[in-house]
């Protein structure tokens, strides 16, 4: 079937399959920052911005952002390089695998959060694994991203 | 210094942050066939029959391939240099099926849609076999590998009709006189649980033949050299026709440093011609590679009346699952890494049996045997303590190995280095132990309590891994360092690119790294067992040195001055000053200096017609320790038995620090993901053998706010035979949380959890019981 | 990996209910969140997104949630964080991340009635009613107790009261599945306790509200009620705990809800 979307700020008409999942859709257009980790929705690697909102991209039937706008991290490129300068100087990066996640992630929290400290951040931040960093590093960063102290 | 000590960005940092294609699933080509594999739903049968017919109708499917289509070789995944101690146990593909998820047929086809109908359209009789799947009982059952072709390199204590794979006994002194003369004696059985790497990125390779014919092998592995040879036997086919290259790795934790699916696209290259590519999923990625083997450990320690612990002995079983990998050398880790650290001891025994069972194979995982040993002599260490009413950080004081000592199985060879007394003091200092040991009252329900724990790793493997490196002054003036380590995210190309520009004094920037690509690097066994930093690196330390000579050399021969008397800063090689400052100033200071961007340029012009390239191999001969204190609080829920991490230290002695952000996120990764070892990682099988914690939903690794505070610190010391007196850090670090953190649960609640993860449910029923006592 | 031959997305309830009940391999999708999960394959999907069904509504001195209204959604809102102590948000916050909540939904969370759900144990000590567009509207206690029948869930429905409420789950880590989760509210005197994870459904502990109903919620009352909803729930074990782990836990955290209820109300 055929899917109308505005993908990264474009618009696209693209046949998918009816069980299609969005990570894979997108993935076969050649925006390989997406990328899964888990069949069970647990890891977060997949996240992507449906209508702005950060979803699971692997467990998103692509035929339900027919009519949406999706944002992967190619279209937010420059503010998630502003990010990720900040991570990559904590040497959080790692192997760098659920980056990708993390960013749309954080560049979602730093939107929607109004005041945070650590336990905010950590929190939204939640669905989103790592088995390099233990954390603490990531957490830096994303504090001198917001530029808060936390607490 | 100019590079090393500094904090430097990784070299591929922003590429990886940024989401750019670098990792084996972004460069499968497009044509590639999908592969996919039949698993077994039995813990242990025999396959009586196949039929592929229905499944090879399926449109798009292009081979169907079982048992009877691969060699007959019996091999093993396990990646160590030759000649690997692992038994040769495994057949790509085998009639016997030895444990649920072991490989029954290979598919083969157009997409995944097509593979997957495929699979379900085979048809397989089983002959069940009833199966072992409690290790304690695995030496009393039937033989998992009756098979007559299973080898090994030379003798590791296998039996194979007692399932034993591997068993080994070290013994130093008079045990038992020992143990009776000791003023204190304790003993305990631990269990430790196979926990799962759960790195981020699946094992996942494409294959393809080249244009000379050649099969090419693409994958995420931390061993392109051993994963060469592990191809070449199974599908026997000689080396030089197979060249494997790693990309990027998602992580790897020593997964990856066992072969996974490398060998099953390649055979459908090889059968087919065409490109094909293998992505595991979770739930392969957790039941159907490796985790870390499962132990008990039985532990006696005693101490004389003043402390000193004199006689220390470990017994171990170990859970190899269905296949050998890495079993007789996990096993012989366990007291490795452990027997060194108290050396007033005036008896040492350890013993252990690695044993065959029908489950899920164990591996390599970081800690690699240290990790478990560590929780049963660390835990066992502070129930010694209590007994003798010794604050548990002095009587480790009293007892560690020190710089230039020696300890009773080490064969007289001294500690080249150690800071561990320093980290031991540091931490208490940032934990507060004086006002905080043992336990202090929180809020109504709650109660906190701290503990601790120290451990040790080695830094290579001594007078078996050797490294190679080559560094080649390129025609523009940079230089290529080529290397056969495989970082796997840790930085390793970035600080072994800080070393050579150390040495070579030139910007970082200027080193251009490549690895890893069997075809091009020089010989390395790759990234495992602590060893790139250190052996690595110190084959680089000496590249670099070799080929500083060669440009001051050159550099010398184009001014015409005797290299004795050129003097190299990095940009230029000039005669050096002060020699005769009047002429110096007569002609100029420029006049007489060439820059290495002139050299670079002349050396590969007819004028040099020499390029140059530095090179050297290099192979420990010792395996320096590198130390960690670590220090847990933990606050328990009376009413629940509920853990929560508030906070953990761990002081770590790496030697050098080479990279303090790199250092540090080593040591804040280990710790958590020892920390989920400790408290949230459990294991599950079904009565009929198949694993349930097969995903992220039911196997937990710890989130962010699971891991409470973690905060790393720094006591350098200095490795005399290490680079810029750097030893390992990768491994160490993972090796603390299981027992300070049962000791901290200890001191809260008087539970004592001996077979981890200590859940909730666990200190529950513990408290439980005390109250009924 | 799950697949589905047809799909529709149905401008109607009756064309919706009809396709459903056609076919017995026919499923209604919600927000997806598990389907990756099993191999499920299905003969027509149906996809529910365009009846209109993510609202977040007051009408009638009611809260009416849509089916397609995400877990999210639920955490966001202003009226439910502050309509019943915040129960619905603080029963939801935890369950994996803000991906998965944004696209988890209530329909698919409600109408599946899963034993691990955190929000239908929050919503059985409400005045919730259930909407299906072919059973008609029902108590959700009603609804939770029955069996499995093909139908679509359009919408819950909340009485907005003063009640007051607290929740409490217990989890081996901090987004996992609830090993034993409690909710708890009193309005004018009348105590409703329920207890889910059990690992079975969600069940409304009878004995224990009607004891806080007659005695109140005192902290010796507290107490005593936890113990009578030990003793008449039935729990079991599975990966994540033993049923008596469980019996315990749930004493421990009803004492614990009825005493922050107590607190608030």
């Amino acid at each position: 079937m055929l899917i109308n979307a505005v993908v990264n700020g474009k618009k696209v008409s693209w046949e998918v399959a009816k069980d299609e999942m969005l990570a894979d859709t997108l993935r076969n257009h050649g925006l390989l920052s997406v990328r899964t980790g888990c069949d069970t929705g647990n890891c977060g690697i997949c996240t992507v911005w449906v209508e702005g909102k950060p979803v699971l991209s692997c467990s998103t039937l692509s035929f339900r952002v027919d009519g949406k706008s999706v944002t992967t991290l190619e279209g937010v490129s420059k503010e998630a390089a502003k990010f990720a300068e900040i991570l990559t100087a904590e040497g959080a990066e790692q192997c760098g695998f659920c980056s990708p996640g993390l960013i749309m992630n954080v560049l979602a929290l730093a939107r929607e959060l109004k005041t945070c400290g650590d336990e905010e951040i950590n929190h939204y931040l939640a669905g989103n694994l790592c088995r390099c960093t233990g954390y603490m590093g990531q957490l830096r960063a994303v504090k001198k991203y917001l530029g808060v102290d936390g607490r | 210094m100019r590079s090393v000590g500094k904090a430097a960005k990784k070299i591929d940092g922003m590429a990886l942050a940024t989401g750019k294609p670098s990792y084996t699933e972004d460069m499968v080509p497009a044509n590639a066939l999908v592969v996919k594999i039949l698993r077994s739903p039995h813990a242990f049968a025999k396959i009586r029959s196949v039929d592929t017919s229905r499944a090879e109708r399926v449109e798009g499917v292009e081979c169907i391939l079982t048992y009877r289509d691969v060699p007959r070789v019996r091999f093993t995944l396990a990646g160590q240099s030759y000649p690997e101690p692992s038994p040769y146990d495994r057949l790509i593909l085998d009639p016997v099926v030895r444990y649920v998820g072991d490989e029954v047929a290979v598919v083969a086809a157009r997409d995944d849609k097509a593979a997957a109908e495929a699979l379900r359209k085979i048809r397989v009789e089983y002959e069940i076999y009833p199966p072992i799947l409690d290790f304690e009982q695995a030496q009393n059952g039937g033989a998992i590998h009756p098979e007559e072709n299973l080898s090994c390199n030379f003798p590791i204590g296998l039996q194979a009709e007692k399932n034993v794979a591997s068993s080994q006994t070290i013994e130093a002194g008079d045990f038992s006189g020992e143990l009776a003369a000791c003023a204190a004696v304790v003993e305990e059985t631990y269990y430790t649980q196979a926990q799962a790497h759960a790195m981020m990125e699946t094992y996942r390779a494409f294959s393809y033949l080249d244009s000379q014919g050649r099969l090419v092998v693409v994958t995420s592995t931390q061993i392109p050299f051993h994963v060469r040879r592990q191809l070449a036997r199974a599908l026997q086919l000689p080396a030089g026709k197979i060249r494997v290259i790693k990309p990027r790795i998602g992580g790897g934790f020593g997964g990856k440093q066992t072969g996974a699916v490398e060998v099953f696209a390649a055979l459908v290259t090889l059968k087919t011609g065409k490109p094909a590519r293998i992505v595991y999923d979770r739930r392969e990625t957790f039941s159907c590679t490796t985790s870390r083997h499962a132990m008990r450990l039985k532990v006696r320690m005693g101490a004389d009346t003043e402390g000193y612990i004199r006689a220390l002995e470990i017994v171990t079983l170990s859970d190899t699952g269905a296949y050998g990998e890495h079993a007789p050398t996990v096993l012989g880790c366990v007291g490795e890494y452990t027997l060194p650290l108290y050396n007033k001891t005036r008896a040492l025994r350890f013993s252990g049996r690695a044993v065959y069972t029908n489950k899920t194979p164990a591996g390599a995982l970081r800690g690699y045997g240290a990790t478990q040993g560590t929780f049963a002599v660390e835990s066992t260490l502070n129930k010694l303590a209590e007994k003798m009413n010794l604050d548990p950080t002095e009587m480790r004081l009293k007892n560690i190995i020190k710089e230039g000592e020696t300890y009773l199985t080490g064969k007289g060879v001294p500690l080249g280095s150690s800071s561990l007394g320093r980290c031991i003091e540091k931490g208490k200092e940032l934990i507060g132990w004086q006002e905080k040991f043992p336990r202090r009252e929180a809020a109504s329900n709650k109660v906190r309590g701290v503990g601790m724990a120290v451990a040790m790793q080695g830094s290579g493997i001594a007078n078996i891994d050797t490294a190679s490196a080559e560094l080649r002054l390129n025609d523009d003036g940079n230089i290529t360092l080529l290397l056969g380590s495989t970082d796997m995210g840790t930085g390793s190309d970035t600080i072994l690119a800080q070393m050579a520009a150390e040495v070579l004094r030139i910007s970082p920037e200027k080193i251009i790294v490549h690895a890893a690509d069997t075809d091009v690097s020089p010989y390395d066994p790759g990234s495992y067992a602590s060893s790139t930093t250190y052996v690595t690196g110190n084959a680089v330390l000496r590249a670099a040195e070799d080929l500083k000579q060669k440009i001051i050399a050159r550099g010398a021969a184009f001014l015409e001055i005797d290299p004795e008397e050129a003097e190299y800063d990095g940009e230029t090689v000039k005669e050096a000053a002060g020699k005769d400052p009047a002429t110096a100033a007569l002609e100029g200071s420029g006049e007489k200096g060439i820059t290495l961007a002139k050299i670079a340029e002349q050396s590969v012009l007819g004028i040099g017609r020499h390029q140059l390239t530095g090179q050297a191999t290099f192979g420990g001969e010792v395996s320096p320790p590198p130390f960690v204190a670590g220090f847990a609080e933990v606050e328990v829920d009376k009413e629940t038995g509920k853990v929560e991490l508030v906070d953990y230290v761990a002081v770590v002695d790496c030697g050098t620090v080479i990279n303090p952000n790199l250092a540090r996120i080593q040591a804040e990764g280990g710790i958590a993901q020892g920390i989920g070892m400790a408290l949230y990682e459990d294991v599950k099988y079904s009565e009929k053998g198949k694993m349930q914690t097969d995903t992220f939903m039911q196997y937990k690794i710890p989130g962010r706010e699971d891991v409470g505070r973690v905060r790393i610190a720094f006591e350098e010391s200095y490795e005399p035979t290490g680079p810029f007196g750097a030893k390992s850090i990768g491994e160490v670090v993972i090796n603390t949380p299981p027992p300070a953190i049962a000791q901290a649960v200890y001191n809260a609640v008087g539970v004592r959890v001996t077979d981890l993860p200590i859940t909730a449910e666990k200190v529950f029923m513990g408290m439980r019981e005390i109250v009924h006592k | 990996m799950f697949s589905t031959r047809d799909l529709l997305q149905p401008e109607t309830f009756e064309q919706a209910y009809e396709t459903l009940i056609s076919r017995r391999s026919n499923t209604v999708l919600g927000g997806c969140a598990f389907l990756r999960l099993g191999r499920k394959k299905m003969g027509t999907a149906i996809d529910l997104s365009k009846l209109g069904l993510n609202f977040i509504r007051e009408a009638d001195h009611r809260v009416e949630i849509g089916a397609m209204t995400t877990l999210r959604d639920i955490e966001t809102s202003p009226l439910l964080a502050s309509s019943f102590s915040g129960l619905l948000p603080r029963a939801v916050r935890n369950i994996v991340g803000v991906q998965f909540r944004n696209g988890a939904t209530v329909g698919g969370s409600v109408f599946s009635r899963s034993g691990f759900s955190d929000l239908l144990t929050a919503l059985l000590v409400l005045d919730c009613e259930v909407t299906l567009f072919h059973g008609g509207t029902m108590p959700l206690a009603e609804f939770a107790c029955g069996a499995y029948e093909k139908d679509i869930l359009t919408k819950i429905s909340l009485g907005l009261d003063a009640r007051a409420a607290a929740y409490q789950s217990f989890r081996n880590t901090t987004s996992d599945f609830s090993v034993l989760n409690v909710a708890v509210s009193c309005l004018g005197g009348r105590w409703l306790v329920a207890v889910g994870a059990r690992p079975q459904r969600a069940r409304v502990a009878v004995n224990a509200s009607e004891f806080l109903s007659q005695e109140g919620g005192a902290e010796t009352n507290a107490s005593a009620a936890a113990l009578l909803a030990g003793a008449e729930l039935s729990f079991g074990t599975n990966m994540r705990a033993t049923a008596e782990f469980r019996r315990a836990l749930c004493q421990v955290l009803v004492k614990r809800a009825v005493t922050e209820v107590k607190q608030c109300s």
